[in-house]
């Protein structure tokens, strides 16, 4: 699996506390049995009117198009632990997402899609929210070594990412499930020490 | 870090190994999966050309997408059709059990485990749905997971975690006469806000929760994830026990003594040590109902609407935002808002002492003719219970629609859906924009008994004073 250290592209910034993943993605969307079409569906009740006509959504304006990084506030991803949440989001062209806070789910599923999760402080993110309004060109770097974000090659800000997480997107480790089945053996012996599975 | 605690005893229980990426994998006991979140999971474990490695420990049921007028099949939405015949083939396929709708057994997958005593203290739980929290009333670490989360349990029966810190919450002192669980649960996370429990599992305690039932103890810890805490539970004790005697999948009668010893044994030591600890008292609480677009935005039905001076300048945007979308004033009272749909029922509130509570409100009385309003028991089992009770004739005499088992309008994924501007009442746990099927559509979260209460007279209203 591959390792994921630097994230670079332009940034998105979607304003707001506590947006919660039905306003990601609506429940009706999650009727369909695969992923494959998720990227057409993020924040649509918010992008679309009645007619299917933008409403002006940043993920509608041409200046951002093809960004791969989202800026974002507190409590993102909130609610449901549909993972259909994040795959919308990576598969409109999401790499990285840096906010105030996540929601804890909504991180842990990211990161197992390999998109880093990265908070930074109040004031920093209206900087880079606004930065990113004011100038939508702006090639920003994401670097889980440095825990640093670059913007035009200069410096910008460090961030937080917790450590395991880190670890896991920058060793390649990200999709867990090789790690786990490695221990198969290890798993079976605790099964056996728990009376509720082996017998009481 | 906390000490002695349930989580802490649950959690060493289960520890497999310390991961090279520095989170723990942990064995997972009781697998539960639904049709919305598996599909996609068992693809991508069959295109690894991988099985479900305990396939007995993992349980299936429908709730999300299935109609409540109808169970029968095929299904008038083609979607749901497939999606039902997508978890159908891959439980035949992995040698999984299937709680399907002959089988007396299906319904919302965090009511259907405990009463089937498959939901037992100690265990690890987990299930690709946030409100997996519900199954901590009965003293486990239950944790909702994403889709590929389902594909590591289905794989290996195992989740990669990272340690939580514990938090425990006591409410002390009695409820009032028409203070519900729903109500303690709505107070909390007024309280602590929806934000205050990233991080913890909430360990609930006090006078309070020793005296609920189980069905009291699971609302609660069904919304702890509305708070933040993906974790949350209750030690277990007698009335645990009491519970889960005689079950489905209850262990034999003649092991029983020593199984609940193993079961007391995972409870929160004397000198445990927590994280954090808030003490709440519980007659402080009044009956709740929210009023914007989060579920700590709430207020004692008898208040008036915050105003926006009163939140800090973070939550200004989302308070306004609030009031815009739910057509409310600052300052103005909720009593009196006039409702479109009262929504009785999901895996929060649609067990059968919810119904029971409800009924007792419907009962002699109507439900206003401007109100479109439905009963929607959690499971097949809850649904048969309340028949033979008479519930259903109670609710159908009401005016109230007497429904088929599932989620229904807590998601609104099947037909039961708001339209436009429509205000519903709600018992369920999810005031979110959209939630309930329009994007437009409005919702107040509140207890069955409350729900009851505004559907009879057609706006919120405070159901001590129609039970006078
Ligand atoms: S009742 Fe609502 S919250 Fe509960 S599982 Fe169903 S959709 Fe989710």
């Amino acid at each position: 699996m591959s390792k994921i250290n630097q994230i670079e592209g332009k940034a998105v910034p979607v304003e707001g506390n506590d947006i919660d993943t039905d306003r990601i993605i609506p429940a009706r969307y999650l009727k369909e049995i695969t992923f494959t079409n998720m990227g057409k569906y993020p924040f649509y009740d918010e992008r679309f009117d009645a007619e299917g006509k933008p409403k002006g959504h940043p993920f509608d304006l041409p200046q951002f198009a093809g960004s791969h990084i989202l800026f974002v506030n507190q409590n993102f991803g909130c609610g449901s632990s549909r993972e259909h949440a994040p795959q919308s989001l990576m598969r409109w062209g999401i790499r990285a997402i840096v906010g105030e806070s996540f929601a804890e789910i909504f991180a842990g599923n990211c990161t197992m899609l390999g998109i880093p999760t990265v908070t930074v402080g109040r004031a920093d993110m209206e900087k880079l929210q606004a930065l990113a309004k004011q100038k939508p060109e702006t090639q920003f770097l994401l670097d889980l070594d440095k825990k640093a974000l670059y913007s035009e090659g200069k410096e910008h800000l460090k961030f937080e990412i917790h450590e395991s997480k880190r670890n896991a997107l920058v060793n390649g480790t990200w999709d867990s499930t090789g790690l786990l089945l490695a221990n198969a053996g290890k798993t079976a012996d605790v099964a056996k020490k728990l009376p509720y599975v082996a017998g009481f | 870090m906390a000490k002695g605690t349930l989580y802490n005893k649950v959690w060493d229980a289960h520890v497999v190994d310390k991961l090279p990426t520095g989170q723990y994998q942990l064995f997972i006991g009781l697998h539960l999966i639904h049709e919305v979140t598996s599909p996609q999971a068992f693809d991508m474990i069959k295109e690894k050309g991988l099985k479900v490695a305990y396939p007995q420990r993992t349980f299936a049921t429908v709730d999300h997408i299935v109609p409540t007028q109808s169970q029968a099949r095929p299904f008038q939405d083609n979607e749901a059709e497939q999606m039902m015949g997508a978890i159908e083939k891959n439980v035949r396929e992995f040698g999984v059990s299937f709680f399907d709708f002959k089988s007396g057994n299906q319904g919302i997958v965090h009511i259907i485990g405990p009463e089937n005593g498959l939901t037992q203290p100690g265990m690890t739980i987990a299930c690709g749905d946030s409100h997996t929290s519900t199954h901590g009333a009965f003293g486990t670490l239950a944790f909702g997971i994403g889709t590929t989360q389902v594909r590591d349990v289905l794989a290996t029966q195992c989740l990669a975690m990272d340690a939580l810190k514990v938090r425990r919450v006591n409410v002390n002192g009695r409820l009032k006469p028409g203070v519900t669980a729903k109500d303690v649960t709505l107070y909390i996370i007024q309280k602590l806000g929806v934000k205050g429990g990233i991080g913890y599992a909430y360990e609930y305690g006090g006078s309070v929760f020793d005296n609920f039932t189980m069905e009291e103890r699971m609302t609660v810890c069904n919304m702890a994830i509305e708070g933040g805490a993906r974790v949350g539970y209750v030690n277990p004790d007698q009335t645990t026990f009491d519970y889960l005697k005689g079950r489905k999948f209850s262990p034999a009668a003649d092991k029983w003594d020593k199984v609940v010893a193993y079961w007391k044994s995972f409870a929160s030591d004397k000198d445990a040590v927590f994280d954090d600890v808030v003490d709440f008292n519980g007659g402080d609480i009044e009956p709740i109902v929210t009023w914007g677009i989060t579920p700590d935005q709430s207020v004692g039905v008898n208040d008036k609407l915050p105003e926006v001076s009163k939140f800090s300048a973070d939550e200004v945007k989302t308070v306004e935002l609030a009031y815009k979308h739910m057509d409310l004033k600052p300052g103005a009272p909720i009593k009196g808002t006039p409702i479109n749909v009262a929504f009785i029922g999901s895996c929060t509130n649609g067990r059968l002492s919810d119904l029971r509570e409800a009924a007792k409100v419907a009962k002699g009385r109507k439900v206003s003719k401007t109100v479109r309003a439905f009963v929607v028991p959690g499971s097949q089992q809850v649904k048969a219970a309340a028949e033979k009770e008479g519930l259903d004739k109670i609710f159908t005499e009401a005016g109230f629609e007497w429904r088929e088992a599932g989620c229904s309008m807590c998601l609104a994924m099947n037909p039961d859906k708001l339209k436009g501007r429509e205000l519903s009442a709600s018992s369920s746990n999810r005031n979110f924009i959209g939630r309930q099927g329009s994007k437009d559509g409005r919702t107040i979260l509140m207890s069955p008994a409350m729900v009851a209460a505004a559907a009879i007279e057609g706006k919120i209203a405070d159901v001590r004073e129609v039970l006078k």
